[in-house]
């Protein structure tokens, strides 16, 4: 499992990685969404197309060891840090095969072995963990540093300030990236937040506050790294303000209709998928044909990959008693 | 005769001996470093160790605790103090629904092997939101280990029983009994989670007590003595893991029980010692099981209703007399 995983990590460094990564990312979510319709995916999931070249960038950006905590909608994020598709879809129709083996399900992801500690359902709350794990990191300096992806709708959470200023005073190896995807849930964030730019609140913790664009993998990435690497030198946290948009709706029972019109038309002219193919194009590193091929190739493992999951074992019941304390 | 300290003292020297044997043990919270926490219980810790061990966050629960959770998933044994356990209310997501979770939900690919620690109970007249017993707030979430010491050589053992676990331990520290004074423990003392201790031998009534209640539970066992009652005293040490062997056992030599609990009666830990007892000893009753609770109010301010409302010994003494004449 590790070494499959670490591989795939390695390959988002290739030309093509983040391209490929992402267009995965982009298939197993409509995988997810039809096995849904078909009835194999229980309680809700979280899908974040549209917002690929955020958790692409970053895992692109951080290293094995580094720490990362995310968010229910964190397909993407398991998927870019190196989790395969059978091991997440596995886990979102609670298979043996799935990363936590049926334990956890859509909204708990986890790979510690490529930095995915884990992803959380409850808004906000990964943000003190990253926290936690950059503290570890400068009490025994290993020189990990830990990423929090949180939404703009965590960023109203008590935990967000805490963390914050926590992580300031103490100059820990932190990097908090917001996704702001402009609506919590069925709020649309002007209803919920006074600032337009969450990367202003930077500012009332005396650190480094930046609007990235988050349709665009490479600036994602380079925002990250140079963030990481600013932690890694002691120069304490930064807060990174990804702007984004989910194509779909909150969860899989929300259509989205609060939206206003021709809002999701305007963003999908901003698909990341889109920009990463224009420029691996202009700058002549693949053609148009050769990024097709590879769209139907990983489309083609995907569907592959979501029947072994749909073909594995259901876990044992014995499995429901073992792990609740070592 | 055994050197005597006090039961404030055995948490700094249980902390302090932790801190000596295991270079990843580090403590957070709030005034702990210098000022030697509000209740002293961290006195001298700050200057044997000093500032990166021993170290002072802002007024954050939901950050202390989230970040002890970070680090405990990656390298770092944290021993956290909320300063009342009222506070726990303000981090509860990370004591209910994040550490005790974990491990079960990532299959056991995640362990957050920490303490926090919290000074709980009434009888001192702080008001109703500095004075709950809420040990039964933790019973309620299968997943954390509870531990409520009642005598100095047991606050050592069970601290190092607790630093040492690999699963989340919550710790009960009484403030009605930091001045209390015993024993102090020999080195190495460690007291398994999960073994109750028989505090008193008797063999006409089980008294089944925790911290606050056990020396209640003595001194009316006393009374009783001297109109030639012979009553056992149990002290629980733990909830989870909860030692019902050991109940069982005296109340098959004495036939009778009673329960002594500072938690409210409604929702109070006595409610699932009672439970099992009925269940699996029914057999070995000769009268009801009685409960001496606190009763289900906030707690009053004056000291005259706070006695009232919290168990003293002459209530448990009109308790065992009543049970005894069943
Ligand atoms: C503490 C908490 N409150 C409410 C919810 C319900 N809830 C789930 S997702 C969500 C919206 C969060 O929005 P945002 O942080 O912007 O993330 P996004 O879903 O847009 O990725 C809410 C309110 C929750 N899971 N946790
Ligand atoms: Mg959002």
């Amino acid at each position: 499992m590790t070494g499959e995983r670490r591989e795939r990590r390695a390959q988002l460094a290739t030309p093509l990685g983040p391209f490929e990564r992402m267009a995965e990312i982009r298939a197993v979510e409509e995988h997810i969404q039809l096995l849904f319709n078909e009835g194999h995916v229980r309680g809700s999931t979280h899908l974040s197309n549209g917002q690929e070249a955020v958790a692409v960038g970053v895992a692109a950006a951080a290293r094995l060891t580094d720490v990362v905590t995310c968010t229910y909608r964190g397909h993407g994020q398991a998927l870019a840090l190196g989790l395969t598709a059978k091991e997440v879809i596995g886990e979102i129709v609670g298979r043996t095969v799935g990363c936590a083996g049926g334990l956890g399900g859509s909204m708990h992801l986890v790979g510690p072995d490529v930095g995915l500690w884990p992803t959380f359902a409850i808004v906000g709350a990964g943000l003190p963990v990253a926290v936690g794990a950059a503290l570890a990191s400068q009490v025994n300096r290993s020189g990990r540093a830990a990423i929090a992806v949180f939404g703009d709708g965590a960023a109203n959470i008590g935990a967000f300030h805490e963390s914050l200023n926590l992580a300031a005073i103490w100059q820990l190896p932190v990097v908090f990236v917001c996704e702001n995807n402009l609506y919590g849930e069925y709020t649309r964030i002007q209803l919920s937040t006074p600032v337009s730019d969450l990367a202003d609140r930077a500012a009332g913790y005396a650190i480094p506050g930046l609007v990235v664009d988050g349709q665009d993998v490479a600036a994602v990435t380079a925002a990250v790294s140079e963030a990481l690497e600013r932690a890694r030198a002691d120069g304490g946290p930064t807060l990174l303000e990804m702007k984004t948009y989910r194509y779909s709706g909150h969860s899989k029972s929300d259509p989205g209709s609060y939206r206003p019109a021709g809002e999701l038309d305007q963003w999908l002219r901003r698909d990341p998928i889109t920009i990463e193919a224009g420029r691996l194009i202009d700058g002549g590193t693949a053609t148009a044909e050769q990024l097709a091929a590879v769209s139907s190739r990983i489309a083609a493992e995907v569907r592959r990959a979501a029947a072994d999951a749909l073909a594995a074992p259901q876990p044992a019941v014995a499995e429901m008693l073992i792990h609740v304390h070592g | 005769m055994a050197d005597v300290i006090t039961y404030r003292e055995a948490v700094s020297e249980g902390i302090a001996r932790e801190m000596r044997r295991d270079p990843s043990v580090v403590c957070l919270g709030e005034d702990i470093g210098a000022a030697g926490g509000v209740f002293k219980t961290t006195a001298g810790l700050f200057a044997e160790f000093g500032p990166d061990r021993i170290k002072d966050t802002p007024i954050s629960e939901q950050a202390i605790v989230g970040m002890a959770m970070g680090a405990a998933m990656t390298g770092v044994r944290p021993v956290a103090e909320i300063m009342f356990s009222d506070f726990l209310a303000c981090c509860w997501d990370y004591l209910a629904n994040e550490i005790p979770k974990m491990r079960y939900m990532t299959g056991g690919q995640v362990k957050v092997p920490l303490v926090v620690r919290t000074a709980n109970g009434g009888g001192l007249g702080f008001g109703a939101q500095h004075s709950q017993s809420v040990e039964n707030w933790a019973l309620a979430v299968p997943g954390l280990k509870v531990v409520a010491p009642a005598t100095p050589a047991d606050v050592i053992g069970l601290l190092a029983a607790a630093i040492r676990s690999d699963d989340p331990v919550l710790f009960f520290e009484h403030k009605g009994l930091f001045a209390s004074k015993g024993e102090t423990a020999p080195d190495g003392h460690l007291v398994p989670l999960g073994q109750a201790a028989v505090a008193r031998a008797g063999s006409d009534v089980t008294i089944v007590a925790l911290a606050s209640t056990v020396p209640l539970a003595l001194a009316a066992a006393d009374e009783l003595a001297e109109g030639g009652v012979a009553a056992e005293v149990v002290d629980l040490r733990c909830l989870v893991p909860l030692d019902m062997a050991t109940v069982l056992a005296s109340v098959g030599k004495t036939s009778r029980l009673l329960i002594v609990e500072e938690n409210p009666y409604q929702g109070g830990w006595g409610g699932t010692v009672a439970s099992v007892v009925a269940d699996e000893g029914f057999e070995l009753l000769d009268a009801p099981i009685r409960r001496v609770a606190a009763e289900c109010v906030p707690l009053p301010f004056a000291d005259v209703l706070e006695d009232q409302v919290i168990p003293t010994t002459a209530k448990v003494v009109a308790a065992l007399r009543s049970l005894l004449a069943y």
